[in-house]
């Protein structure tokens, strides 16, 4: 699927074989939570419509504008998070607080089959365009809405991002380490997780409409999303009333279901280095013992078994680490990997996008051509479809970049409405 | 032909699950939106069955927390595809499906006959997706992996961890890696489930756990990629390139609070004030109570820095006073974006929770009892989510299939249970 720049750059629409090109997404959404899962859909194909807000600037979403750079210039077109978010997305301006936006809205919504967004609880309620007002434009309308805590109730009004919804889910709390405060996940990872979640629920709404000529509103809330993921923790507290807090809990860097021993990230060769080593069964201790060259810890009846090991973590860990820690990562890796026992580099960004054979290989992270930012990498598809691959070739839009193809053409508006409304700072 | 509005989104769908954990949550994304997902497991179990933690801690092949968890809304049968007569019944089961979700490593089942090419043979329009650590090919894709190096080598524990680097990084709990690349396994599956309504056309899909993880780490990628910058971890907030000030607060009752997010306007930040003014903090502030200058947080000049310490110093005494969740709805109502840090439990008794109906009665019948189960990651009111059953018992679906939608005889299946098939 690799395309010529002159027809990438040509290029407005997806390509017409592209699975999900039936599909137009009238497109609110920003940040990752939202943008992430309209991101997705659109690199297979579907004709993402992002609408920003004209008056401020598309400033709706704070990555517009927002770190990482690709030099020292700076501006809302400029951000690289946006970018990242927003690859193969149509870009359209609106001013909803000036006259005649709504009904340039009403128009997009009635030729849309899904409107997306992630605003705070009550936003399209405000301008009109509650779900009920929606399905008068559009009968079979599916909106999917994606708010922290959901629309619906007692903190529907709370306000959240990333580490709050994964604080409240009961996320943050299973990472870290004993008698230390939680480490949580380091970043956002219910946006991603969320976005993810998202793409699913509209894709699924989608074959329901297919199959029913039925739309519907889903009223996505992060947190149960991010609750859902708790699964086994949540079963052992109401099954056996075993709860999470309690003494050596949580200790994530082990492995308790299942349970496994030795299991953890140990200190390598060099600054901040380290490395994952986790002996699932006794093959792996075996294994494990012989590679480290400690044979008396292999012929020790005390770590036989998985619960012997247990009782001996640190003993083991210590002796692990002896060995690790006058290696590199990437040579413990082989060494342990050369004899099937699992184990892995702990990655810098740096080896994971510029020297790790399959991220390389599988082409993860390609380039993309943004108008002002240029010639940038973006996190790429992890799933290859062997009839309808994803593509990813153009940044994401600048501010109403595609104003004149939308409003114009497909709304049929035409250039001189085009022009005056532009003028009038309503797109 | 219109399907009935009423029905789930995935009514009538006929999903295969082969292999091990890595899979199992696809299959339960797709069985809990109403697939009829038919878990193959061979006749021993699938080793999740002997994953902790254990019904009444009494370990036995029905009594997995995990595995229960992590196979709702499928029926379960035993086969042994390593065997012929395995495999000529698994190719008459995939002539039925839809959909075959493979956890299996790479080439296994196309080593037996069983591969994409093989089984669209047989069911032309069939969605495969397998996933797997590495991918189908290429580098790595012969490595051994496990959660835990997942996510060592996708990116997620350079991010996470302490302050102090002398602590290992962390690896979040929880199974994630396997979540991600479930979620873009169903992704996968739902548009070529799309693309099979407007064309009738199948496909294979192939989802790459280490390639999932590595576009999941937010800045941690795209820091790199767009800036060459390298973000580094810090204590219960997001790691990067300039250090941040503290985000996480020890409450009275001994449970925390994430309030890392300040003031965002001009009024809020007055808000503040009044707040620490109420609760007889303000003077910790000193002078240092000028709204904060962005770009001088950014730059990280001394007022800047001395004003964020000051800051974190009073609410650290905010919440010595407070219970974290009485401090979390008290700063929400005055619209600030903190949160509790609950233990996963702490959500069945919260109204929030409750309200929005996420605890789920599962019953099972084997036990004469019913148990709560997670709730929904979203609703599709037309189209419900629902957990079908509970996680199938190791062959209960046997005779079902078999004989029931088979059609074997009796002694076809005597048989098969007497040579070990299933």
């Amino acid at each position: 699927m690799q395309k010529s720049r002159q027809k990438n750059d040509n290029r407005v629409f997806s390509e017409p074989c592209a699975a999900l090109s039936p599909i137009r997404i009238c497109d609110f959404t920003g940040q990752l939570a939202g943008a992430g899962a309209t991101k997705i859909l659109a690199t297979f194909g579907a004709q993402v419509i992002r609408v920003e807000d004209r008056g401020r600037e598309g400033r709706w979403d704070i990555f517009r504008g927002s770190w990482p750079y690709v030099d020292d210039r700076r501006g809302i077109e400029l951000g690289g998070a946006y970018n990242n978010h927003n690859v193969e997305k149509l870009g359209v301006t609106l001013d909803m607080r000036k006259p005649g936006a709504k009904d340039i809205l009403a128009e997009l919504i009635s030729i849309s089959d899904v409107v997306t967004e992630n605003f705070s609880k009550g936003v399209l309620v405000r301008w009109g365009f509650s779900y009920e007002e929606m399905t008068k434009i559009k009968p079979d309308i599916i909106y999917v809405s994606n708010c922290g805590f959901g629309h619906v109730g007692p903190y529907s009004e709370f306000k959240t991002w990333g580490p709050i919804v994964q604080a409240v889910s009961g996320l943050t709390f299973q990472s870290g380490l004993p008698d230390m405060p939680p480490a949580g996940y380091g970043f956002s990872y219910m946006d991603h997780t969320g976005a993810y979640l998202m793409a699913i629920a509209i894709l699924m709404a989608v074959y329901h409409r297919n199959r029913t000529g039925v739309g519907q509103w889903v009223d996505m809330s992060c947190t149960d999303g991010a609750a859902a993921l708790n699964g086994p923790a949540l079963l052992d507290f109401t099954a056996n009333g075993v709860p999470s807090r309690r003494p050596g809990s949580p200790h994530s860097n082990r492995s308790i279901y299942p349970s496994m021993a030795p299991h953890g990230i140990y200190r390598c060769k060099g600054e901040d280095r380290w490395v994952a080593i986790a002996v699932r069964n006794d093959d792996d201790w075996a294994a494990m013992c012989e590679v480290i060259g400690m044979a008396d810890l292999a012929s020790d009846s005390r770590l036989a078994n998985v619960e012997g090991r247990f009782e001996h973590y640190d003993e083991i860990d210590g002796r692990i680490e002896e060995w690790t820690s006058t290696r590199t990562p990437m040579e413990v890796m082989e060494a342990m990997q050369r004899r099937g026992v699992p184990s892995a580099a702990v990655q810098r960004p740096e080896d994971r996008t510029d020297h790790d054979l399959n991220t390389l290989s599988w082409g993860l992270f390609p380039e993309v051509y943004h108008p002002e930012m240029g010639q940038v990498r973006v996190d790429g598809s992890p799933i290859k479809l062997s009839q309808t691959p994803a593509v990813v070739e153009r940044g994401a839009p600048t501010l109403g970049q595609h104003n004149d193809e939308i409003f114009g053409d497909l709304l049929g508006m035409g250039c001189e409405t085009v022009r005056a409304l532009s003028a009038r700072g309503v797109i | 032909m219109r399907a009935d509005p009423a029905a789930s989104v995935l009514e009538g769908v006929r999903v295969l699950e082969v292999g091990g954990e890595i899979g199992a949550w696809c299959g339960k994304l797709l069985g809990d939106m109403g697939a009829d997902v038919v878990k193959i497991e061979p006749p021993s179990g699938d080793p999740m069955r002997g994953y902790e933690p254990f019904y009444q801690n009494e370990p036995g092949p029905d009594r997995s927390l995990f595995f229960w968890h992590y196979n709702t809304s499928k029926r379960g049968i035993t086969l042994d595809l390593a065997k012929d007569r395995g495999r000529e019944v698994f190719k008459r089961l995939a002539s039925t499906a839809d959909v075959l979700v493979d956890g299996s490593p790479p080439g296994y089942l196309a080593s037996l006959g069983l591969g994409y090419s093989d089984v669209s043979g047989m069911s032309p329009a069939i969605v495969m997706v397998s996933m797997t650590p590495f991918g189908q090919d290429g580098p790595y894709s012969n490595y051994a992996a496990t959660d835990l190096t997942a996510m060592a080598f996708g990116g997620p524990v350079w991010s996470s961890g302490y302050d102090d680097h002398t602590i290992p990084p962390v690896r979040g709990g929880g199974n994630q890696a396997y979540h991600t690349v479930c979620h873009y396994a169903v992704i996968g599956v739902m548009i070529a489930l799309i693309h099979r309504q407007f064309t009738g056309v199948g496909q294979f899909i192939d989802a790459n756990m280490h390639a999932s993880l590595n576009v999941s780490t937010e800045g941690g990628s795209y820091g790199w990629l767009v800036a060459k910058q390298t973000v580094q971890r810090q204590t219960g907030r997001h790691a990067s390139v300039v250090p941040t000030s503290q985000g996480q607060f020890l409450c009275k009752d001994g449970r925390y609070i994430n309030a890392g997010m300040a003031a965002r306007t001009e009024a809020q930040w007055e808000v503040m004030l009044e707040w620490l003014r109420e609760e007889g903090l303000i003077e910790m502030l000193g002078e240092y109570v000028k709204f904060p200058d962005r770009a001088a947080v950014r730059r990280g000049d001394r007022y800047a820095r001395e004003q964020s310490r000051r800051v974190a110093s009073a609410v650290q005494q905010l919440a010595a006073k407070n219970d974290a969740h009485d401090l979390f709805i008290k700063a929400q109502e005055l619209d600030f974006q903190w949160g509790v840090i609950n233990a996963p439990e702490d959500v069945l008794a919260d109204p929030h929770f409750q309200a929005r109906g996420f605890p789920t009665e599962v019953e099972h019948p084997e036990l004469g009892k019913s148990f709560i189960y997670a709730g929904a990651p979203y609703k599709l009111p037309e189209s419900p989510w629902s957990i079908q059953r509970r996680a199938p018992l190791l062959g209960e679906h046997n005779e079902q299939i078999y004989l029931g939608e088979m059609g074997m005889s009796r002694d076809e299946v005597a048989g098969l249970k007497a040579d070990g098939m299933i």
